[in-house]
């Protein structure tokens, strides 16, 4: 006869549980869910690869268009893509990080650091067609001929160009930088910086040599995702320096030898370029495989850097881990 | 404030043990002193008897004080009570062993007439018996003031002491055939002037316990100095 | 109430070592009398800081109530007191860490080599090189083994990069984990182990050629025989360093302290050689304390 355990905790242990029904319904219901959307991107994803990866050529990437946009490649609209947004990069980040060691490292907790979180995170909120009027109205029209005016330089900045639409865009982008940079600050340590200041630093270099060098990596994954997400929109650059079709690249040569971006030159982009072919386009059958591809160049740019930085911030977890 | 400790529970103990073999040492002392004044050969037997009771006593109480120092790491009160109570119980067996040799030589003077009216020696005996019982009432009491004042009495009994030397020196040196009785009532003498001196160290260990103050050997006078300030 | 020691003026000449904390009942010094409790005949080291009435406040809470003690050269003086005792509020007084939070308020003096290092015109930076800290919970930086211990020689400007090698070396075998590191400098300090990384720290504070050496628990964290090296290490260290340590360990104290201070609700209630604090407290509340009647 086998012994049989009669005490309570034997009897509990030795009775299977009944299948909780509720439990089974929401996980099934919650796998389901999970699966939509990223359906809705494979299909997405598939439809534009089938319809226009024939169309991306090596010659679609490197060649100006031509033909009323039916023909040639979209080489100026990369190149302007990315011209506009490195310079907007390099406008939005010393100033999103400024802004976020000030909140972090100096600001404390008054009333004042409140204004300006609550100010990030409305900016944050805004609809990317108010950032191209604002990009109008204020650094065209204000800015651009109010310099003109003191400058006497005619119609020089106030006027559509890449400035612009860079200044335009990283206002757009302020917060996502400002945001991931305070995030990647406040993951540093306060122990850090109090062993930092008990050796004899000064707050400033705790900053530089303690801090900083931690906060590298959120930092990073912050630019790109600022990158990724400049390089996409299209509203804020509608008016304020875009174009449809120019015969040249926005370059010309400083002090006559050295070729250099001209930052007072319209631009063509991407984003843009697949919306007035979807829109204005002479002969919209016939546009429709040039449409496909230049989205699929968009996404593939877009979706190269967000993998970026996923993998860099995966590698950067693992590192802070280790503390 | 104050928490109760397990600890306390154990301090207790020590105490309680400490106190019973401090009773069987009083009486040990009082029945070998009237063995000897009543001329009682019984009374004389049961000291001898009763001393294991004390040497018993004396293993088990110290075995406590050695537990409590290993497993309790004491400090400052708790220390300066079991470091006391060690040297206590050292002392209250050996005084229980000289009331053993005080019945022992009673014994053997009982075997032949008084040689003197005994008005020494019993005077000696109630002044050491007196001693031992306020070193310990000082214990129980953690009465610094009475430990001292048992210290200051050593002196007294001391000369005592002397001077029963000195008078049964006279009687030996006149008749040679007191000798054994004399050396008998001299060694007596003796063992009372040890057990004062036990005392006094009882109290010197009292003292230290409650003030934390170290006596012995008249240090303080020597020092010229109150040893401790606030 | 304080307790202070009073020195005794013929016998600052240190040329016994001062380490030598025995109990004072077996020092035998033969044309002196023996005494026990006073100084008078034994070896009293000089006072290197003098905390005169210290008040902090954290905004409203008064988290110090005149407290008051003596910290002598090359000794190690412990600190203890229940949670919230402000032993810790106390230490970092000491290298004026407590600065940089809000609402932080003191009163009182604290003399250092003579100097009020809460007077006007102290170069606090300064300060904080001469005064070391190690903390509770280690936290070496991100970094490697070297780049850890010459953090500090590198904010002050080092810039001689043999200079900064020996000193490194030099502050790593003092913190005695030369022989464990050596071989790999350039690896993350965050390898090590919880007793190791505690070293790197010592070893870092060591490298600025501080005077003194705060400690806030820093063996609390620990395992046993972490913690047993860390004891050795400052009874080493304290030959040529001025020792001050936090600590919630009893026992901890009394094996490496030579004077402890009791601190109660922010005040110092007793201060005294570490002997005497243990066995004969003169304050009923210490006494209370140290022996777990409460707390």
């Amino acid at each position: 006869m086998d012994a049989v355990l009669t005490t309570s905790l034997g009897s509990a242990i030795s009775n299977p549980s009944k299948p909780d029904l509720r439990a089974l319904v929401l996980d099934i219901l919650v796998r389901v869910f999970t699966l939509i959307p990223l359906l809705v991107l494979v299909y997405i994803f598939t439809k534009i690869y089938r319809q226009g990866a024939h169309a991306v050529t090596w010659e679609f990437l490197t060649a100006a268009p031509s033909g009323g946009m039916l023909e040639g490649g979209i080489f100026p609209c990369i190149f302007g893509t990315l011209m506009v947004t490195l310079l907007m990069i390099l406008i939005a980040l010393p100033l999103g990080i400024c802004a976020a060691i000030y909140l972090v490292e100096y600001g404390g907790s008054g009333a004042l650091v409140g204004w300006i979180k609550a100010a990030v995170n409305n900016l944050a909120g805004v609809p990317s067609i108010v950032f191209g009027l604002f990009g109008v109205g204020f650094f065209i029209l204000f800015v651009g001929r109010n310099l003109d005016h003191l400058l006497q330089t005619g119609l020089l900045f106030g006027q559509p160009c890449m400035l612009w639409a860079s200044a335009t865009l990283s206002v757009l982008v302020l917060p996502v930088i400002v945001v991931s940079t305070e995030e990647a600050l406040n993951a540093v340590p306060q122990s850090h910086r109090t062993a930092s200041l008990a050796l004899g630093a000064t707050k400033w270099q705790t900053i530089q040599n303690v801090v900083l060098p931690q906060a590298r990596g959120g930092i990073l994954t912050g630019a790109i995702l600022a990158i990724s997400r400049g390089a996409g929109e299209t509203a804020p650059i509608l008016f304020t320096g875009c174009a449809y079709f120019l015969p040249h690249l926005p370059v010309g040569n400083l002090f006559g030898f050295i070729p250099m971006v001209n930052p007072m030159k319209q631009f063509m982009e991407l984003s843009y370029h697949i919306f007035v072919m979807a829109t204005q386009s002479i002969d919209a059958e016939k546009s429709l495989p040039i449409q496909y591809g230049t989205t699929l160049v968009l996404l593939a740019l877009t979706f190269m850097l967000n993998f970026c930085a996923i993998a860099y911030r995966i590698h950067f977890r693992k590192q802070l881990r280790q503390a | 404030m104050a928490m109760e400790r397990h600890f306390d529970e154990e301090l207790k103990e020590l105490r309680e043990k400490l106190l019973r073999m401090a009773a069987l040492t009083e009486s040990a002392v009082a029945r070998s002193v009237k063995s000897l004044v009543r001329r009682d050969t019984e009374m004389a037997h049961l000291v001898i008897l009763a001393d294991d009771e004390i040497n018993m006593m004396e293993i088990e109480a110290e075995e406590l004080c050695l537990k409590l120092l290993a497993l309790r790491q004491p400090i400052a009160k708790d220390l300066r009570f079991i470091a006391a109570a060690m040297k206590i119980i050292n002392e209250l067996e050996r005084i229980g062993d000289l009331s053993v040799n005080i019945a022992q030589r009673t014994l053997d003077i009982l075997k032949e007439p008084l040689l003197k009216p005994l008005i020494d020696i019993p005077r000696m005996a109630g002044l050491a018996q007196k001693m031992v019982t306020d070193s310990l009432e000082a214990f129980v009491h953690e009465d610094s003031v009475l430990a001292r004042s048992v210290c200051l009495r050593d002196d007294e009994v001391d000369s005592l002491n002397y001077q029963i030397f000195r008078e049964l020196l006279s009687y030996m040196l006149e008749d040679p055939q007191t000798v054994t009785r004399a050396v008998d009532l001299l060694l007596i003498g003796r063992h009372l002037e040890r057990i004062a001196d036990h005392a006094t160290n009882i109290s010197e260990e009292v003292v230290y316990m409650v003030q934390g103050k170290t006596i012995k050997h008249h240090i303080e006078e020597r020092a010229g100095s109150s040893g401790r300030f606030a | 109430m304080g307790v202070f020691i009073m020195t005794d003026e013929e016998d600052r000449a240190k040329t016994e070592s001062v380490a030598d904390s025995a109990p004072v009942r077996h020092k035998i010094k033969t044309s002196v009398p023996r005494t026990f409790g006073t100084e008078s005949g034994e070896l009293v080291q000089p006072v290197k800081i003098q905390v005169e009435n210290l008040d902090f406040y954290y905004g409203l809470t008064r988290a110090l109530k005149k407290a008051s003690l003596l910290i002598r050269e090359r000794s190690v003086t412990a600190l203890i007191g229940p949670s919230g005792c402000g032993k810790s509020t106390f230490l970092r007084c000491l290298n004026r860490m407590n600065d940089d939070i809000p609402g932080a308020r003191t009163d009182g003096r604290v003399l250092m080599d003579g100097i009020d290092i809460y007077g006007p015109g102290i170069n606090v930076v300064a300060l904080r090189r001469l005064v070391g800290m190690v903390f509770q919970k280690s936290n070496p930086f991100p970094k490697s083994i070297f780049d850890n211990v010459a953090y500090g020689l590198k904010i002050g400007g080092m810039s001689d990069r043999e200079e900064v090698e020996v000193r490194v070396e030099e502050s790593l075998k003092k913190a005695a984990i030369w022989e464990e590191v050596k071989d790999r400098l350039d690896h993350s300090a965050l390898e090590l182990s919880g007793g190791q990384q505690q070293r790197i720290c010592i070893a870092r504070a060591l490298a600025v050629h501080p005077e003194i050496i705060l400690m806030d628990e820093p063996a609390s964290a620990l395992d046993p025989i972490s913690t047993a090296k860390i004891e050795e290490l400052i009874h080493i260290l304290k030959q040529d360093y001025t020792i001050v340590i936090v600590t919630h360990n009893m026992q901890q104290a009394a094996r490496v302290s030579d004077y402890t201070g009791f601190f109660l609700t922010g005040e110092m209630i007793e201060f005294d050689r570490t002997q005497t604090i243990f066995e004969v407290p003169s304050d009923k509340r210490t006494e209370d304390y140290i022996t777990g009647r409460f707390g």
